[in-house]
């Protein structure tokens, strides 16, 4: 058995430690984005929604609440898919021929990557529950403190594999990017579509027929549910949508991002595999 | 103190270098050639064996059926100008690019079949700085030791070893990013030798420094060749090439031009200039003009300029004891080999450091970027 991926990992956490600015920002900005955008929003929101009337036996959840599990959504979806950004660095300024010239399976250098961009959005969804909860986000409502860290458990499980799939994605684009340029105006035109056609900020219910479709094979609506799930329960009322999950439907939620992250896990080792640098 | 005793060896190197040269152009000996039983040898076993090379680029044939080998133990340099096909040839010695046609054994391994094996057979300094700015000096030996997966133990030994080698003791825990040029090429190099690897491949291990951290690197080099590890040398410096190589190919236009060890390669030119001033220059010139070795003789502004066709070493002290019989007092005597940069410049029509400098000015933004 062989564990380089593990020095890849180690090396890549390191710097990641290392570098203070991407550090404190990376985990500044969401917060700074709930405090401000939630904030705004939610006043909106409350006084739009407050006219309609609520069904019977629904819990009203506040926006802030709603879209809290949407920051967590989405900053995961931007660190992720940027994180492939460092292979791009090591190809053209760095390690990269260092680590394609050693035995090591070029799969370890995926998975090790891979890892560590899961562990960064570990970190900075920690930090934004935490920061969420303390502006008055209303998450794990009732619950025990043993449910509780099951509900984390389950938030990790789904943001785990969620930005392994798009890290694997990012790297793939990575490698066959010659500037960062490249790499960025890719992202910017991936990040787009799949932001807006999903249910991170809003619900879905009231998209055209078509962009609906869409949002059901966007993986961000998968992770969104389950955090929702998780987060804030199986039935909830929100923005004049009524939220019902079955565990069946968070069980195939949670097949998609597995599947989905498994197909990017082909796809980055494919691009390796034939990935030449000189 | 250990580095003295090496810089004896190579000289020791040259002479016999010399001798052997000497004896083939007597045998005359086609210069692009090999005549393996004359090579200066450590021992008969080749570490590297090509056989036919080729490597396209689309429809552009960068590589073009190569053949050499090389022996363990030797230093052995492929010189060659820019766009000659040199790099890719490193490239796929090094596993980087794909054995597209040909066969290439390192170390007793197909590297199209074995290059797993061939990778733990071999060390690399890149051209370009490979290292992780971000890493300290200790970091990035333990980076190297975990990815050619060394057991920790050793890993650490050899992480101490090599930094005593390079003399980084003070930077080992100092960041890439702060280390100067040398340094970095110094724990290239020592990277590249973490894992006692047969071969070590420096490509252009010497370019963009100063003269003073050259010669350190060198003696490096040197001293890692002769603990054993067989040394493969790319370099633009015509007269480091000269110094350390046991021997050298010489790669143009994908195909390999001339080969020898370089005192046979600066010979096989035949362009031994000899400068004499003697009591009587006409006599001289008459009496030198007989003999065989000499291909022209010229009144030169003091005295007369020969072209002789063997080596010079051994032609001068025949010339003046051919002069003294014939009564004739020499005043003074000099003489004046090829360089390997003409030798480059012949075979190739071009001016290696010309082309190097193109490269340098290539590579010198990505530093900055």
């Amino acid at each position: 058995m062989a564990f380089e991926f593990v020095t890849i990992y180690w090396r890549d956490m390191l710097r990641f430690v290392r570098f203070k600015i991407a550090l404190v920002a990376s985990l500044v900005q969401p917060a700074l984005w709930m405090a401000l955008y939630g904030a705004a929003m939610s006043s909106n929101f409350s006084r739009l929604s407050s006219v309609m009337a609520v069904p019977e036996g629904a819990t009203t959840i506040s926006y802030l609440t709603f879209m809290g599990a949407g920051v967590i959504a989405l900053t995961t979806l931007f660190t992720s898919l940027f994180g492939g950004i460092s292979l791009l660095f090591d190809k053209n300024w760095g390690l990269m021929r260092e680590l394609l010239a050693s035995p090591m399976p070029r799969n370890h250098i995926i998975i090790g990557i891979g890892l560590s961009g899961m562990t960064k959005s570990f970190i900075q969804v920690m930090v934004i529950m935490g920061f969420g909860l303390f502006i008055g986000v209303r998450f794990f409502p009732g619950y025990t403190t043993i449910q509780t860290a099951g509900a984390i458990f389950g938030i990790l499980l789904f943001v785990g594999i969620f930005s392994i799939g798009f890290i694997f994605l990012s790297s793939a684009i990575s490698m066959t990017m010659e500037t960062p340029e490249g790499l960025q105006a890719v992202v910017t035109l991936l990040t787009l579509p799949l932001f807006f056609a999903s249910n991170a900020l809003y619900p879905i219910d009231a998209f055209p027929g078509p962009v609906r479709v869409m949002s059901q094979f966007n993986p961000l609506t998968h992770l969104v549910n389950g955090v929702r799930y998780f987060a804030i329960g199986d039935d909830f009322y929100a923005i004049g949508a009524h939220y019902v999950y079955t565990t069946n439907d968070i069980i195939l939620s949670l097949l998609a991002l597995t599947a989905f992250a498994s197909i990017m896990f082909l796809v980055a080792w494919r691009v390796f595999k034939k990935a030449v640098v000189t | 103190m250990v580095i003295n005793l090496f810089v004896m060896k190579p000289a020791l190197g040259r002479d016999l270098s010399h001798a052997i040269g000497c004896l083939r152009l007597k045998l005359d000996i086609d210069s692009q050639q090999y005549k393996t039983g004359l090579r200066t040898i450590k021992t008969m076993e080749n570490i590297i064996e090509v056989n036919g090379l080729e490597y396209s680029y689309g429809n552009f044939k960068a590589v073009d059926g190569i053949s050499f080998f090389v022996r363990e133990g030797e230093i052995f340099s492929f010189l060659g100008p820019n766009g000659a096909g040199k790099s890719t040839v490193i490239n796929i010695l090094t596993t980087l690019l794909p054995v597209q046609k040909g066969s290439v054994i390192i170390a007793g391994y197909d590297l199209a079949t074995q290059p797993e094996q061939v990778r733990r057979s071999i060390g690399i300094v890149f051209q370009d700085e490979t290292l992780d700015r971000d890493l300290t000096v200790k970091e990035t030996l333990e980076l190297h030791g975990r990815i050619y997966s060394m057991q920790r133990d050793e890993r650490r030994r050899r992480i101490d070893e090599i930094i005593k080698l390079v003399e980084l003791e003070d930077k080992r825990d100092v960041r890439t990013r702060n280390l100067s040029g040398g340094m970095k090429r110094r724990l290239e190099i020592g990277r590249g030798l973490m894992t006692r690897p047969k071969v070590l491949f420096l490509d252009e291990p010497t370019i963009g420094l100063d003269t003073q951290t050259r010669r350190r690197l060198w003696d490096y080099i040197k001293l890692v060749n002769d603990s054993g590890t067989t040394i493969f040398l790319t370099t633009h410096y015509m007269d480091e090439a000269d110094q350390v190589s046991d021997w050298i190919d010489i790669v143009d236009h994908g195909k390999i031009i001339a080969s020898g060890n370089p005192a046979k390669l600066k010979n096989a030119l035949g362009r031994d200039m000899i400068y004499l001033e003697t009591s009587d220059d006409e006599a001289s010139m008459n009496m030198l003009k007989g003999l065989k070795a000499v291909m022209d003789v010229k009144v030169a502004a003091h005295g007369l300029a020969v072209t002789i066709n063997t080596d010079g070493t051994h032609c001068l002290p025949l010339i003046m004891n051919r002069l003294r019989d014939g009564g004739i007092r020499i005043i003074g005597a000099n003489l004046k080999k090829p360089t390997l940069d003409d030798v480059f410049v012949h075979y190739t029509g071009r001016d290696i450091r010309n082309a190097g400098v193109e490269k340098l000015h290539r590579i010198q933004p990505r530093r900055s970027r």
